[in-house]
């Protein structure tokens, strides 16, 4: 099975985050690290080829920091990158990154396109599905869990409440995989090293400049919440304050 | 990692004090490559999800899973990096082993067993073993089915190593060396399979020799009830007729003691980047606990004295991770031209990290009196939960404490650090001595009115220089005085060690800050430069009153007036206000909730 992985640099979970002058995005000047839903989804990818063999490579988009991504994939595993770098990529909407990334796999053929579900900055959950459409492939989103079938893949999906929905799908496929779905493996020293000599492929803005075009989604404003806190008091009968708290609860607050 | 940043160059041991450096000369954590930064994503990953969650059934002396432990971190290749590829490790730099080191140490009790059979227990064999028993015992060490000790001590001599009492006797047959003594504070004696002991052949010619477990006539004894670290084993080691194949000498007869020192200068700046991983995590939990600790209708943390502790704990990670990484980056520097390849390689290593044994030594004394300090004000933030075993700082105070007693207790360091740069003064190894003459003429020449130097920095470089030059000139009045009785004025010889040691982690701080303020906006260097200004303010006050301390032992009268004035002259700087600095890096480290540069 041959299968890539889409992963994405985010800022990392517990960073404080400070917004830009325009208040559009967070100040640059924050860590980094792996999408998580991205980190299960090379888990699974590696999983895959481990079992039916094959090869697994990682894609991402964005400045030279973002390579960190794709060089923790490598010691983890993968077999080789690519890198479309460009500080510009940032700012592409969820429908531009996925044109970019189906230009800069043209010549590939994959049988599977693993994303995470959603990305832990925007949280758009949108480049697999659009990544798929564009490709003209089936896809199946929330997964947790895939198995090789004859005639393509067997997919469970995350439902609901607690319910389950599996898919039997043809091949190739992009499928959007859900955090938790396996373990995650340590990168090992080894894999550290040899990191370094595995290939990466470097895709300037320009080789893919022509497939992309204008952003579609805007972020208008970013801010931070206002906390503020308002007492109110009830007056009335014991039985009376009850029916006024409840109908608050419930129709205002929606908390019932 | 640019090139021209990290320090490539040889850099004499010793010579900070002599010479002055620029910050592309240093390596700092802000040089760690990408490996570097992956190998610490694995051990903080291992040590969060393996090491942790496993502390309290380590607690109890369960050391099957510390042994456990050391399997699983063997099969990522964390055990074993300083063992050679030839024998199955994974033969990095010594950056890469100082990050693991200090990541590792997130818990004392693991991180003891850890770091014994990782460095003092291991090392002996790489660097002085022979090619047979390296083939013999490295790999199996190396993916984690041995594990190591190191038994140096005895019960009347610890210190005083050299003057041990096992004994070792070739066999009759002549085909084995029958040991027989009895070993003390072994760590790791209640379950490691191969231990370095030294015993002293026909009881006169120190030496060092390879045991297992399982060779007849070697047992331990029942385990100490200690003050910490509860959750590493540490037991005598008894050595009746031991017999130890003649093979398994290690080196040559009557040469121990250059394994003994050369393992435990390799031990000590290990255990400093050990005590900044400690300092880290308890300073994360203070933080924690401050934030949401209420007294007064307030968290804690608003409150001018513990935001200075917290402040404090961060400095002290700070000026940690400047020297350690300062001197393992000159390590690796050195070490890089030797071909790894030749056949007296791990001798030449080991000669290459000799050669920065007052830094070592350094780090030692600098890095366990730090965490003693961060872990006593951790309990105090705690308040009486501070006191209590069901939160993490009683553990954290107790645990902390052992780093000042072993790998050389901080006396015999400090006597060290003296004493080897005035060993090296002498033999003319270190240009000392015309360093404290050019010094005490520019200071009969009287004061300079030279242009003001204006530029970034230049009040801190002028005090780190102050710093240095006071050293110096204490430490040429107090040699003047006693010349080659010097080593017998300990106190003399404590007080220049301080001056030493705050001297080199001063101008560590400061070239890290200046390296991180040229690569970063001002807003990111924000927070270094404050953490530098107020350890350069309170190291300042140290070397000073340690100046002033050593004057007045060594002058009289007329003479020591001077001298003092002198002194005053050279010390001179204009003070800082503290308060506001402190402030604004308590603020950051509260709101990121753990130390962070
Ligand atoms: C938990 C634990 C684990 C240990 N693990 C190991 C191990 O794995 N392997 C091993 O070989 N050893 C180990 N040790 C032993 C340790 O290294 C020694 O305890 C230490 O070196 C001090 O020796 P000592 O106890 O004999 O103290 P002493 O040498 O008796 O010292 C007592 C005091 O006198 C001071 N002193 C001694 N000599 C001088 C001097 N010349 N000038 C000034 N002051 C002096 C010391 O600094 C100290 O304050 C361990 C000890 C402990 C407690």
């Amino acid at each position: 099975m041959k299968i890539l992985v889409c992963m994405k640099q985010v800022p990392q979970k517990d960073a404080p985050l400070k917004l830009n002058e325009a208040g559009t995005w967070i100040r640059e000047e924050v860590s980094y690290e792996v999408n998580e839903p991205d980190a299960y989804a090379l888990e699974e990818a590696l999983r895959q080829k481990e079992k039916h063999t094959g090869e697994v490579v990682v894609i991402t988009s964005g400045p030279a920091r973002s390579q960190q991504v794709l060089r923790e994939a490598l010691a983890k595993g993968a077999d080789r990158a690519i890198h479309l770098e460009d500080d510009a990529f940032v700012g592409l909407d969820a429908f531009n990154t996925a044109k970019a990334f189906a230009a800069a796999i043209k010549d590939e053929q994959f049988d599977l396109i693993f994303t995470g579900l959603q990305s832990d900055d925007y949280g758009f959950a949108q480049t697999g599905v659009i990544l798929a459409e564009l490709l003209g492939w089936a896809h199946a989103t929330i997964i947790m869990q895939i198995e090789k079938t004859e005639a393509g893949i067997r997919v469970k999906r995350e439902l609901e409440a607690g319910y389950f929905q599996y898919v039997d799908m043809p091949t190739p496929a992009v499928l959007t995989i859900q955090s938790g779905i396996n373990k995650l493996r340590y990168a090992t020293l080894i894999g550290i090293k040899n990191a370094k000599n595995k290939p990466m492929r470097k895709v300037a803005m320009a080789e893919v400049a022509s497939a992309i075009g204008p952003n579609l989604q805007k972020i208008e404003r970013l801010y931070v919440p206002q906390k503020s806190k308002q007492t109110q008091l009830l007056e009335g009968s014991p039985g009376e304050i009850a029916k006024k708290l409840v109908d608050k609860l419930r129709n205002e607050l929606r908390a019932i | 990692m640019a090139a021209a940043t990290t320090p490539s160059q040889k850099i004499a041991g010793g010579s900070f004090l002599l010479e002055t450096r620029q910050p592309c000369e240093v390596f700092t954590p802000e040089d760690f490559n990408e490996q570097h930064q992956m190998i610490l994503q694995t051990a903080d990953e291992f040590a969060a999800q393996e090491i942790l969650p496993n502390a309290d059934k380590i607690e109890h002396k369960d050391f099957s899973v510390s042994r456990e432990l050391i399997r699983k971190a063997a099969e990522l290749g964390l055990s074993s990096v300083d063992i050679p590829e030839a024998y199955g490790g994974m033969e990095m730099d010594k950056v890469t082993s100082c990050i693991v080191a200090d990541r590792v140490a997130v818990y004392a009790g693991f991180a003891t067993s850890w770091g014994a059979h990782t460095g003092i227990g291991t090392l002996p064999l790489v660097f002085f073993g022979t090619e047979a028993q390296k083939q013999q015992y490295l790999p199996r060490i190396a993916n984690g089915e041995l594990t190591t000790a190191y038994a140096l001590s005895e019960s009347s001599s610890g210190s005083d190593a050299m003057n041990c009492r096992a004994r070792a006797e070739l066999s009759a047959d002549g085909r084995h060396w029958i040991l027989n003594g009895e070993k003390m504070w072994i760590t790791n004696g209640g379950f490691a399979d191969l231990f370095t002991v030294f015993a002293k052949v026909d009881g006169e010619q120190f030496s060092a020799f390879l045991v297992e477990r399982s060779f007849p006539g070697f047992s331990t004894g029942a385990e100490e009830h200690k003050l910490g670290i509860r959750g590493s084993s540490t037991t005598p080691v008894i050595l009746n007729d031991c017999k130890v194949p003649k093979e398994n000498l290690l080196g040559e007869i009557g040469k121990g003691h250059v394994i003994a020192f050369n393992i435990l200068n390799i031990g000590r700046y290990k255990l400093g980047a050990a005590c900044v991983g400690g300092a880290r995590i308890a300073t994360k939990q203070a933080i924690e606990y401050a934030k949401q600790r209420k007294a007064f209708g307030k968290p804690i943390s608003d409150f001018g004295l513990i935001r200075e502790k917290l402040a404090n704990m961060a400095i002290g990670i700070y000026a940690g991770e400047s020297i350690v990484y300062r001197t393992v980056g000159m390590l690796d520097a050195a070490l890089s031209n030797i071909d790894k390849s030749a056949p007296d390689a791990a001798r030449q290593i080991c000669k290459g990290i000799e050669e920065y044994a007052v830094e070592c030594s350094i780090l030692k004394v600098w890095g366990s009196e730090m965490i003693d300090y961060v872990a006593d004000e951790m309990v105090q933030i705690f308040g009486g939960y501070g006191f209590v075993e069901e939160y993490p700082a009683e553990r954290a105070y107790r645990d902390a404490r052992i780093n000042r007693i072993f790998e050389g207790t901080n006396e015999i360091n400090r006597l060290i650090i003296t004493g080897f740069l005035l060993k090296r003064a002498m033999s003319g190894q270190l240009p000392l001595l015309p360093a404290i003459k050019k010094l005490m003429d520019e200071v009969m020449a009287g004061p300079s009115f030279g242009d003001a130097d204006e530029s970034a920095f230049a009040a801190e470089r002028s005090m780190v220089t102050a710093a240095k030059k006071l050293t110096l000139f204490a430490a040429g009045s107090a040699s003047q005085k006693y010349m080659q009785a010097m080593p017998d004025q300990q106190e003399l010889m404590g007080a220049i060690a301080d001056m030493v040691i705050e001297s080199y982690a001063m101008e560590s701080c400061l070239l890290r800050a200046e390296k991180l303020a040229a690569s970063k906006t001002d807003a990111a260097a924000k927070l270094p430069v404050a953490m530098t200004q107020v350890y350069l303010a309170e190291a300042m006050e140290k070397v000073e009153s340690r100046a002033r301390k050593v004057i007045a032992a060594v002058a009289e009268g007329d003479m020591m007036r001077t001298q003092m004035a002198i002194l005053r002259r050279l010390g001179k700087h204009e003070p800082i206000d503290t308060i506001p600095l402190r402030q604004m890096i308590a603020q950051r480290v509260i709101e990121v909730g753990k130390y962070g540069v």
